[in-house]
């Protein structure tokens, strides 16, 4: 049995392997379909998700391997009601385009963040550099995440 | 070659698109097309729709006892005043479901906030082709969602009319409000519902659309619509389908196209943790439908890759691909030298004129083939239950998918139900259905609904691919610099003999129709390695061929680059007025101009540093792209700009055609830059995304500007336009900065880097 803590549920995992990766653990066994596949690989950033606060590719990290640490996905960063500021700077700015990887990119935002309050362009694009956006939202990415370091909509 | 390759489903795809563009001139329309449309059984609804509502979409679906107005499948009111548009076609991140309900709620009047937008099932009877690509969505549905929303709002102002007493004609409408403006009173959209629907539908031709100036909604900023399921990680993709008791599938199939599965290890694959079922598939032979291969079914997604992993599947490769791009490539540059085999387009005398020019420049440039790689993998959901199937299907092409499927399992076009659900990106990859065939096919031999899933891997593997391809080009020029010869020879390749693959060098490419002496020549070469359609195919790379040329000619002539582009447009005219698909040279010279005063063309520039600019004109766009670069003594491109200036007539959704334009240009750096893909032995090299660069924020454009001339010609896509001017606009400038001339795409194969 694995143990695991994901957005502060503690869930307890029965028949799951432990070198399965956490991607497909929140996906098929928690149905928390938020955290997207794209590569398997740790190459997309499409399965972005935070280990204690630091992002981590879900998709690369055997759920064995993850202990006490706490799980958190973009369900667990914001909901309808109660959006993540970056969450409503994305809405704001439109950035989606098919949407896709906006998941991903949230979570490294977030993770950033709270790590810089205040980032600089080279700041934004080295965090976000793992984070590809086949569509090329780059440009509204990076609006949004230094509206919200403004503490606003820019 | 005993299966069906691609071609042919794509060209019949190419046709409707082109047709589509021309929709303007039914009377003129060309044969082909024509034919397609009507094999694909939409004549009845398809051939009407950029003019009417399809007539059963007339019948309101409310069922009995419903208090609901619904006076067509567009549009639904409902007492307590929430509105519901129904979105047709597929949402691929182009905008769409946002795009359409916003034209259906202008004529409607209604307040955006009252909107809720549901997507459409697959029904061809209501809705006609469902579908996107070709950037045509809009030019073929602008006047029927019109309709569909003006159709609507003249039944609640004559519900309201006769709830009043009143004639219609004292009533106006604003924000999902009717107004009678003499006495001042209100009734909301919601309290009208129940009268309206009791209200006969209007005739047509009755119809008032707004003029322009009227608009309130269209030409708006409007956010997308699925934007808060978006960054709230709510389930919208099709790999996001969960079904209860839904297992899992895989699929191998073998790496070269053709092969067919003999044996597996079925043993040790069906002892594997998870593995429910195991079996070979055979196929119809069909490229864009089903391949034979090996089908895994698993209860996790994982268990299924891992088994899939473990696979040791003994292939029949005798009538698989074998084609090489080293050996295609030397092919290539061998037959650039030798006179083409056809000449589709051919005006005049160009060996003659070549004679009397006074500078003759000749030149040759090629690209790689390049793959798709939308974001969310190839998927597909199916349940099967004997005498119907149920699909929850990611596409760009859903009506062709049911009917494929429908097809192949003998079942009636209805009994094959599909959802549409939101696509993590399509660049042309999903206009090909494959997947949907597949996990139908694998449905058959599966209890209860079943979801396949593509690996990154499997999607380089079997994508289809947008194809390399070569040109010789010559033109002369006489003594005063002025273009009097034009030949561009494009080596390119065909799957069947007979037609070049999608992707190549298309029919009327710029300059060909305007000019006396000029012809576009082609050669092909056979290839196995499936081909299609790729973001403004054909346009995408054959306007860095011919807009670095047309820069070389104006260099060579010693004149400004504008300027001669400028002077072979020569007067403003419409090659063919009754089609938003001819170049029209006065759109075309506006497009241009504009770019290049928003990149401040003419300003001399330090050493290093240059700007370069390029036009190109497809899918009834007219755009200009220009481009401000430094390049180092290693060749590193740092870039300070990029304009494009686009004319597709009016915007519909400001927000949505920017980022559609930012997008191109990422999209187009990307690919020019670094992007490309080999093949040896019918295998593709590259595996996943580390042998693919498709380029991050740290590298992207992070300056672009956007500018649409929003001129009064019915609106047409802007999904794909704005991409082919990109690559020669940057490889000009190159040129401008460093005096070398960019040759090849991508561009680090001459070393340059971002
Ligand atoms: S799926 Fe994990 S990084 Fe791509
Ligand atoms: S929005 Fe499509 S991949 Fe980023």
């Amino acid at each position: 049995m694995v143990k695991l803590t994901v957005n502060g549920v503690e869930r307890a995992l029965d028949n799951v392997d432990p070198s399965t990766p956490l991607l497909w653990v929140l996906r098929d066994t928690l149905g928390l379909v938020g955290t997207k596949f794209g590569c398997g690989i740790a190459q997309c950033g499409a399965c972005t998700v935070h280990l204690d606060g630091q992002p981590a590719r879900a998709c690369s990290v055997p759920v064995g391997s993850i202990g006490t640490q706490a799980v958190t996905t973009i369900e667990g960063l914001g909901t309808e009601s109660k959006l993540h500021a970056l969450q409503q700077a994305w809405i704001d700015h439109d950035v989606p385009q098919c949407g896709y990887c906006q998941a991903g990119q949230l979570m490294s935002a977030a993770a950033l963040l709270k790590d810089k309050p205040a980032p600089t362009d080279a700041d934004i694009d080295t965090a976000m550099a793992g984070n590809l956006c086949r569509c090329g939202t780059y440009i509204r990415i990076r609006q949004a995440i230094h509206s919200v370091a403004k503490g606003g909509v820019a | 070659m005993n299966f069906i390759p691609a071609d042919r489903y794509i060209a019949d795809l190419m046709a409707e698109f082109d047709y589509a563009m021309d929709s303007q001139k039914a009377s003129a329309r060309t044969e082909p097309s024509r034919r397609s449309i009507l094999k694909f059984g939409v004549a009845g609804a398809g051939l009407m729709l950029a003019f009417q509502l399809p007539t059963d979409a007339k019948a309101a679906p409310a069922a009995k006892g419903s208090k609901e107005f619904a006076p067509n499948v567009y549009v639904r009111v409902a007492p307590d005043g929430a509105i519901v548009i129904v979105s047709k076609g597929p949402e691929i991140g182009q905008g769409l479901k946002t795009a359409f309900p916003m034209i259906i709620a202008e004529e409607l009047d209604a307040n955006w906030d009252d909107i809720k937008v549901e997507q459409a099932m697959i029904n061809q009877k209501l809705y006609g082709t469902q579908g996107a690509g070709g950037s045509t969505s809009i030019p073929l549905n602008w006047d029927l969602l019109r309709k569909a929303g003006a159709t609507a709002r003249a039944m609640l102002v004559s519900a309201a009319a006769q709830q009043w007493k009143v004639p219609a004609s004292e009533c106006v409408t604003d924000a999902s409000v009717v107004t009678h403006t003499p006495t001042k009173r209100t009734l909301k959209y919601g309290e009208l519902a129940n009268l309206a629907a009791t209200q006969p539908i209007p005739d047509e031709k009755t119809l008032k659309l707004k003029p322009r100036a009227e608009y309130k909604l269209i030409g708006t900023r409007k956010g997308g619509v699925d934007n808060v399921k978006v960054v709230t990680g709510e389930p919208l993709f099709g790999i996001d389908v969960v079904l209860p008791d839904m297992v899992y599938a895989a699929y191998e199939k073998c790496p070269a196209t053709g092969g067919k599965a003999v044996s597996f290890n079925e043993a040790q694959i069906k002892a594997m943790p998870g593995i429910k079922d195991a079996f070979i598939v055979d196929g119809n032979g069909i490229v864009t439908e089903v391949m034979s291969g090996v089908a895994i079914i698993a209860d996790s997604t994982w268990n299924a890759f891992k088994a899939k992993n473990a696979l040791r599947v003994v292939w029949d490769e005798s009538t698989a691909s074998k084609d090489s791009w080293t050996g295609s490539r030397a092919k290539a540059h061998e037959l650039l030298k030798k006179t083409p085999e056809k000449f589709p387009e051919k005006n005049g005398d160009v060996d003659a004129t070549l004679k009397t020019a006074a500078k003759v420049v000749e030149s040759s440039y090629e690209y790689a083939f390049v793959s798709h790689q939308p974001l969310e993998p190839q998927n597909c959901t199916a349940w099967f239950r004997g005498d119907e199937i149920e699909m929850w299907a990611p596409t760009q092409q859903p009506t062709r998918g049911q009917l494929a499927v429908a097809k192949m399992l003998g079942l009636p076009e209805e009994k094959v139900l599909v959802h549409q659900t939101r696509c993590g990106g399509g660049f042309g990859r999903r206009l090909m259905d494959d997947y949907m065939s597949e996990v139908a096919a694998i449905a058959t031999r599966v209890k209860g609904p079943v979801k396949l899933t593509w690996t990154r891997e499997d999607d380089f593997k079997h994508d289809f691919l947008r194809a390399g391809g070569f040109h010789q080009m010559t033109a002369g020029l006489d003594a005063n610099g002025k273009l009097i010869a034009w030949r561009n020879h494009n080596v390119t390749y065909t799957a069947d003999n007979k037609a070049p693959v999608a992707g190549s060098m298309r029919a009327g490419e710029f300059p060909v129709l305007l000019m006396a002496n000029a012809e576009n020549g082609q050669t092909m070469m056979p290839l196995v390695v499936p081909c299609g359609p790729w973001r403004a195919p054909g346009s995408n790379v054959t306007a860095f061929a011919n807009q670095s040329f047309f820069h070389e000619l104006s260099v060579a002539a010693g004149r400004d680059h504008v300027e001669f582009l400028l002077e072979v447009l020569g007067e403003r005219r419409h090659l063919a007025p009754q089609t938003s698909g001819a170049l029209n040279t006065g759109r075309a010279a506006d497009v241009i101009k504009a770019a290049a005063e928003r990149i401040g063309w003419g300003k001399a520039q330090p050493k290093g540093r240059g700007l370069g600019l390029a036009f190109f004109f497809c899918h009834a766009g007219h755009f200009a792209a220009a481009a401000d670069v430094s390049v180092d003594a290693n060749k590193r491109i740092t870039i300070h700009k990029v304009a494009v200036v686009g004319d597709i007539g009016p915007i519909v959704n400001m927000s949505g055609s920017e980022a559609q334009c930012q997008g191109a240009v990422t999209d187009a750096v990307s690919t020019m830059m670094d992007l490309k893909i080999g093949f040896e032995n019918g295998r593709v090299r590259e595996s996943n995304l580390h042998e693919y660069p498709i380029v991050r924020m740290d590298k992207a454009p992070m300056n672009i500007e956007v500018h649409f001339i929003q001129s009064e010609n019915s609106p047409t896509g802007v999904g794909e336009p704005a991409l082919p001017p990109i690559a020669p606009a940057f490889a000009n400038a190159i040129f401008a900065a460093t005096g070398e001339r960019v040759r090849q795409m991508p561009f680090s194969a001459q070393g340059f880097s971002i």
